[in-house]
């Protein structure tokens, strides 16, 4: 008998858990929704701006690139707004796009444009995009390469197979080990569509690492290795290659010299609520942009002097 | 008791009806055939006209488990005979919580020794740059040697010790009992171990994506870089979004993985039936 009830504890207990663990997505928005729709007169009343109580949950699921920027900030904005309740999960920009789209959590992070990456153009549309930081991506090779500079041409070309050697642009006699990152990943789009202008298909050989630490890891280790890696993850122990003669500096990206970024998204299924607003407002205050943002590596995008659409038009602000 | 028991029969039919309904979500709607997709060995599903051919990945997958069973096998048995028969004293209590400390290790460290010290040596001494299906089979032969040996242990300390007596009682050597006598009777039982080894090598995810390369190509030598279906999975399912023919076709390989770990399962209880006698 003792041993049937405990069975039963331990069995109620995990299910419980479960259960609690899968509904947290949905308990979260509704709870949200409900706080801020039930504060609703009294913020119109104290002025939302001057500080009103803000309460409510927020849960924002994606982009692991964009991660530990919207953790940082949901720290500080959790810390100023005592019954705000944040959740940062990761999962991948394909997750959070489509856990926003079907409402299951308030934000998705994203390092792509929706509407790249939801098939359904409907459900696209009635995303709404805050663009909260760029991020830039250079190519990188390992340091005894010999090369610091490539064009957009001899980059299609070692991409794409059709140079297997430094020499032939100008640097050692090594043959070129191409590290790349995942067909499906956020970064690699960025690469491709605005270093290289092509997309290009996996080559026999080549290495595919999911993660932006492992990738330096192995391009600085890997002899005549070459990839890209997020300005954030620069140092030493790899070369950064300068694109058609400019250096990939905040400075250049900033000033539209440099193509090679884009814009890191957080989407919300329709408008967001008050609670969510406030939280994605807090992101484009100065405080954010040009604390937590520079610090942790991003580009602010209050800063940037260019703005790019979803078919990639850049136009000067 | 019993309603625990259906409980636990409702949630694993109901994880295997979901893998299985978004696994052949492609099959049906007509996006992808199944012998394109288990014979096809080109993999470009962000392409304008996507293709998804999943073989290099289900071969890539039988060729990692199969060099780590046939590496880790032999060292396993031996190990396990160590142990209970040749220095039952000392040795047992020295290996056995080595390879219980082994088993404990948690798969992204071995990703990350295999990462520093196997893919560099590899590099080093062999061609290639060391990533490949070589460096992803020795970093599987080491985590499932604690499943192995623990099996064989265990097959080898139940055998009858009238077995062993009557064996050398007949005049047998050590050697002559250990080969012809302990090895055969124990032999489905070891390869027990040896199944669950492979399931295991078989599922392994993390460790081997580090190590592998992810290039989906079948591979034409050891030391060349390959995938394996966990590594694909891994690495594009955050990326897609639910319901994307590419996401299907991820959920297929999950279900080819399932699927396989009921052949694995099969196998080890013909094994079990046989050892009964």
């Amino acid at each position: 008998m003792q041993f049937k009830k405990s069975w039963i504890m331990a069995l109620a207990l995990t299910s419980v858990l479960a259960l609690s663990a899968c509904g947290n997505g949905n308990n979260g928005g509704n709870k949200a929704a409900s706080n801020s729709g039930g504060n609703t007169p009294a913020a119109t009343n104290t002025e939302s701006s001057s500080g009103a109580k803000l309460s409510g949950s927020i849960l924002a699921s994606g982009s692991t690139a964009l991660q530990p920027l919207v953790e940082q900030v949901a720290e500080k904005f959790m810390d100023a707004n005592a019954g705000v309740d944040i959740q940062v999960q990761g999962g991948g920009s394909g997750t959070g796009l489509t856990q926003v789209s079907e409402k299951q959590v308030d934000i998705g992070n994203s390092d792509v444009f929706a509407e790249e990456k939801l098939k359904d153009a409907a459900k696209a549309a009635e995303l709404v995009d805050h663009q909260v930081a760029v991020v830039a991506i250079a190519a990188v090779s390992n340091p005894k390469a010999g090369v610091d500079s490539l064009t957009k041409q001899q980059l299609v070309d070692i991409f794409t197979g059709k140079i297997t050697n430094w020499k032939d642009v100008g640097g050692a006699d090594q043959a070129i080990q191409i590290i790349n990152r995942p067909a499906s990943s956020g970064t690699r789009a960025t690469f491709e569509s605005f270093a290289l202008g092509t997309k290009t298909e996996d080559l026999k050989g080549s290495i595919q690492e999911d993660s932006s630490g492992t990738v330096k890891k192995m391009i600085g280790e890997t002899p005549g290795a070459i990839g890209y890696l997020a300005l954030s993850y620069l140092d030493d122990s790899v070369k950064t290659l300068s694109y058609d003669g400019v250096e990939p500096s905040v400075d250049n990206v900033v000033a539209g010299k440099y193509p090679v970024w884009a814009y890191e998204h957080m989407y919300t299924n329709g408008e967001p609520n008050e609670t969510v607003k406030a939280f994605l407002d807090y992101f484009l205050t100065d405080e954010v942009q040009t604390g937590d943002v520079v610090e942790l590596g991003y580009i602010p995008a209050s800063k940037m002097q260019v703005s790019r659409d979803v078919a990639g038009t850049v136009t000067p602000k | 008791m019993s309603f625990c028991v259906l409980l636990l029969i409702v949630i694993i039919i109901s994880m295997v009806y979901f893998v299985a309904s978004k696994g052949v979500a492609n099959f049906v709607n007509g996006e992808v055939k199944v012998s394109e997709f288990l014979f096809g060995t080109k993999w470009s599903p962000e392409a304008d006209t996507p293709s998804y051919g999943a073989f290099p990945f289900i071969s890539g997958s039988f060729l990692v488990t199969l060099l780590a069973a046939l590496i880790a096998s032999p060292l396993s048995i031996c190990a396990a005979l160590f142990m209970t028969e040749i220095v039952p004293g000392w040795g047992k209590k020295l290996l056995q919580p080595v390879i219980e400390l082994l088993s404990g290790i948690p798969s992204v460290v071995y990703g990350f020794v295999g990462l520093s010290v196997i893919v560099p040596f590899l590099r080093d001494t062999l061609p290639g740059q060391g990533i490949g299906v070589a460096a992803g089979a020795l970093v599987l032969s080491v985590m499932i040697l604690p499943t192995i040996t623990s099996v064989a242990a265990d097959a080898l300390a139940s055998l009858p010790q009238n077995l062993k007596e009557s064996s050398f009682a007949l005049g047998a050597t050590r050697w002559q009992t250990i080969s012809r006598v302990i090895l055969p009777t124990t032999f489905p039982a070891i390869m027990t171990g040896v199944v669950l080894g492979m399931a295991r090598a078989f599922g392994e995810a993390l460790a081997v994506q580090m190590v592998i390369g992810n290039a989906p190509f079948v591979p034409h030598s050891l030391f060349e870089s390959a995938s394996t279906l966990t590594s694909v999975i891994t690495l594009g399912m955050g990326n897609t979004t639910m319901g994307s023919p590419q996401n299907n076709a991820l959920w297929s390989m999950a279900l080819v993985l399932m699927l396989m770990t009921f052949v694995f399962v099969l196998l080890v209880r013909m094994l079990e039936r046989r050892n009964k006698i």
